[in-house]
């Protein structure tokens, strides 16, 4: 009970030994709150947009088969599905029609998808949010809406007018905002790809343990197709997403060594009032253990502080602000960017790693110092 | 109570400053009396106050405390003593600013684990025996020099030590002050409290509070005897 008392008494002081130097302490959490919040927006923004990727997709196929004709992709005839559909494991193959629109109007680039949903539909489209708000006809300052009207410039030069009858759902997106579903004969018509061609075909299997196998059996049965995994792609994104919080860590990286000059520098150098304190301490009683005490107290004061008022700045940045400093460069270049809020992903991985990368070194920053002043002798006080 | 047998005390020994504060110096200090320690500045008074203080260790000698010997206790005990039997009253007061006097005052009582609220309300007792309850809440900064005065005196008093060591308090007070500060000494020995004094202030060892007074010259002791 005294131990824990002992331990109350000095934390009080402690807190009121930081309001003593206002300036210094609040000068000081403000530049170490800046910096977390730099390092956990990078992490959560990261984090989240993989997790995200992740959890598209997990609805993906479990392999895409592609056609390549001189190394590039080529429209892979249906014909293949037989074959392929022969292969032992093989659960289901199925043709998919995509490809890529430029808009000249709206100087966009749409994703243009065939939905089976859409096939008894000719005529009609949904589309997503990004599209709504960039679409030639939706410039006025509002969102296209239900029933309105997409005019598309076919292969040949003719307009085929295309009414909007939907749109996709805000939550997905991240990889939705470009997307515009079409049936199969509007699809055909705009690029004029002729029946028994499509853009690529996608498998499902019964194990995917035998994924591996059946792409080489795919490719011996058919020597200019590459099948593409789910897998594969997710490990594209890690590394992309990875890469580019990389970039912005190497941008940030002088924020952070001007931060570690400064937390040192602010951290270890005792000025003499407080040199001169430690010593009427140490006079009037106080042991050198509870001196360090009382300053292990004062980094841990000062770092957590900072620490969760980082934290919770990031979280507000990246989960409700969408992450206005980094969307640019971490989700990618393209015209239509996605204004979209991430699901929060916070792991206690990348929280434990942020909290020993900061809050542990400069709590033992203040001790280190104060150590050396702790141990002189408590006379040298009677001489001040 | 406290024995000194043939004290040594050289500060930076074996550099070419070297400085011998203190040599052969002999002294039995008996409880609940008043010693003040007279002489020049530079005549080792302060050295010899820290010594007896256990805030510095002779380089040569021994040291009794109440028939203990403490020479070579390691740095926590004599932590533990100091915090245990002295009570100090510095020449500059060495305050902390930026608390208040209260604050001041329950600082040295801290590591002892004492419950925070009774420790606040002994604090305040003292602060009130000492006249100056009113500016319990003041930062010390704000506090007149015979207000300082008296939140070091209360300090110094806070975990109730048997000896009161007090170096030149009365260096920074005017006549008026300076007696004052002799009453409360008066009271405290009244009360059983053993005080030393370091002072070449006639205020001080001309009072009628001392009984006995210890010269020092160079670092040693030239005469010591009661006062009549």
């Amino acid at each position: 009970m005294r131990a824990l008392e002992k331990q109350r008494n000095i934390l009080d002081f402690t807190l009121s030994s930081l309001g003593r130097r206002k300036g210094k302490n609040i000068a000081l959490v403000l530049v170490y709150t800046f910096v977390i919040f730099l390092l956990a927006s990078v992490l959560f923004f990261s984090h989240s947009l993989k997790k995200e990727a992740a959890l598209i997709l997990q609805d993906a196929p479990a392999m895409t088969v592609q056609k390549l004709v001189a190394g590039r992709q080529d429209l892979i005839p249906t014909h293949y599905i037989d074959s392929i559909r022969q292969i032992k494991g093989v659960q289901s193959v199925a043709p998919r029609l995509w490809g890529y629109y430029y808009d000249a109007l709206s100087g966009a680039n749409y994703t243009l998808m065939v939905n089976a949903d859409l096939n008894d539909r000719a005529g009609e489209i949904v589309i997503g949010n990004g599209v709504s708000w960039r679409s030639a006809a939706g410039k006025r300052n509002q969102p296209l809406r239900k029933n309105e009207i997409i005019p598309f410039k076919t292969y040949d030069g003719s307009a085929l007018s295309l009414k909007v009858s939907g749109l996709l759902p805000f939550a997905s997106e991240l990889v939705t905002a470009d997307l515009i579903l079409v049936s199969e004969t509007d699809f055909r018509k705009i690029f004029s790809i002729a029946t028994g061609q499509a853009t690529d075909l996608v498998l499902q299997v019964r194990n995917a343990k035998e994924l591996p196998v059946i792409a080489t059996k795919i490719t011996q049965i058919h020597p200019d197709t590459r099948p593409i995994l789910r897998e594969e792609i997710l490990r594209t994104y890690d590394a992309v997403f990875d890469w580019r919080s990389g970039v912005i860590i190497m941008v940030l990286a002088g924020v952070f060594l001007a931060f570690i000059i400064l937390a040192w520098d602010k951290a270890t150098g005792l000025s003499a009032e407080e040199k001169r304190e430690i010593g009427i301490l140490k006079a009037t009683g106080w042991e050198t253990t509870d001196i360090l005490l009382m300053k292990f107290w004062e980094g841990a004061a000062v770092s957590l502080m900072a620490f969760f008022m980082g934290i919770f700045l990031a979280y507000l940045h990246i989960f409700l602000a969408s992450s206005i400093l980094f969307a640019p460069v971490l989700k990618g270049w393209s015209v239509l960017y996605p204004h979209f809020r991430l699901t929060p992903y916070i792991s206690g991985y990348q929280i434990a790693t942020l909290f020993f990368l900061t809050v542990i070194p400069y709590t033992v920053a203040t001790i280190v110092p104060s150590w050396r002043s702790a141990t002189i002798d408590p006379d040298s006080v009677m001489r001040m | 109570m406290i024995h000194l047998q043939n004290i040594r005390k050289v500060f930076n020994a074996g550099r070419p400053n070297e400085f011998v504060a203190i040599e052969g110096v002999t002294l039995a200090i008996d409880s609940q009396g008043a010693t003040a320690l007279k002489g020049p500045s530079g005549s080792g008074k302060t050295t010899l106050l820290s010594i007896l203080g256990c805030m510095a260790r002779p380089t040569a000698g021994r040291i009794t405390l109440q028939e203990r010997e403490i020479t070579s206790l390691p740095e926590r005990f004599l932590t533990e003593i100091r915090r245990e039997t002295f009570g100090f009253i510095f020449q500059q007061f060495n305050l902390i600013k930026g608390i208040t006097a209260l604050e001041n005052v329950m600082l040295p009582a801290y590591p002892n684990g004492e419950n925070y609220v009774s420790l606040k309300k002994r604090a305040m007792e003292l602060l009130d025996l000492l006249n100056i309850g009113g500016k319990a809440t003041s930062k010390v900064e704000w506090l007149s020099g015979g207000e300082a005065q008296r939140t070091a005196i209360a300090r110094a008093l806070i975990n109730n030590p048997a000896i009161i060591i007090a170096d030149e308090p009365t260096a920074h007070l005017d006549t008026r002050l300076s007696a004052e500060f002799m009453e409360i000494m008066r009271q405290l020995k009244q009360e059983g409290k053993t005080i030393l004094i370091a002072s070449h202030d006639p205020i001080v060892y001309e009072s009628d509070v001392i009984d006995r007074i210890v010269e020092m010259r160079d670092g040693r002791i030239v005469s010591s005897g009661d006062v009549p």
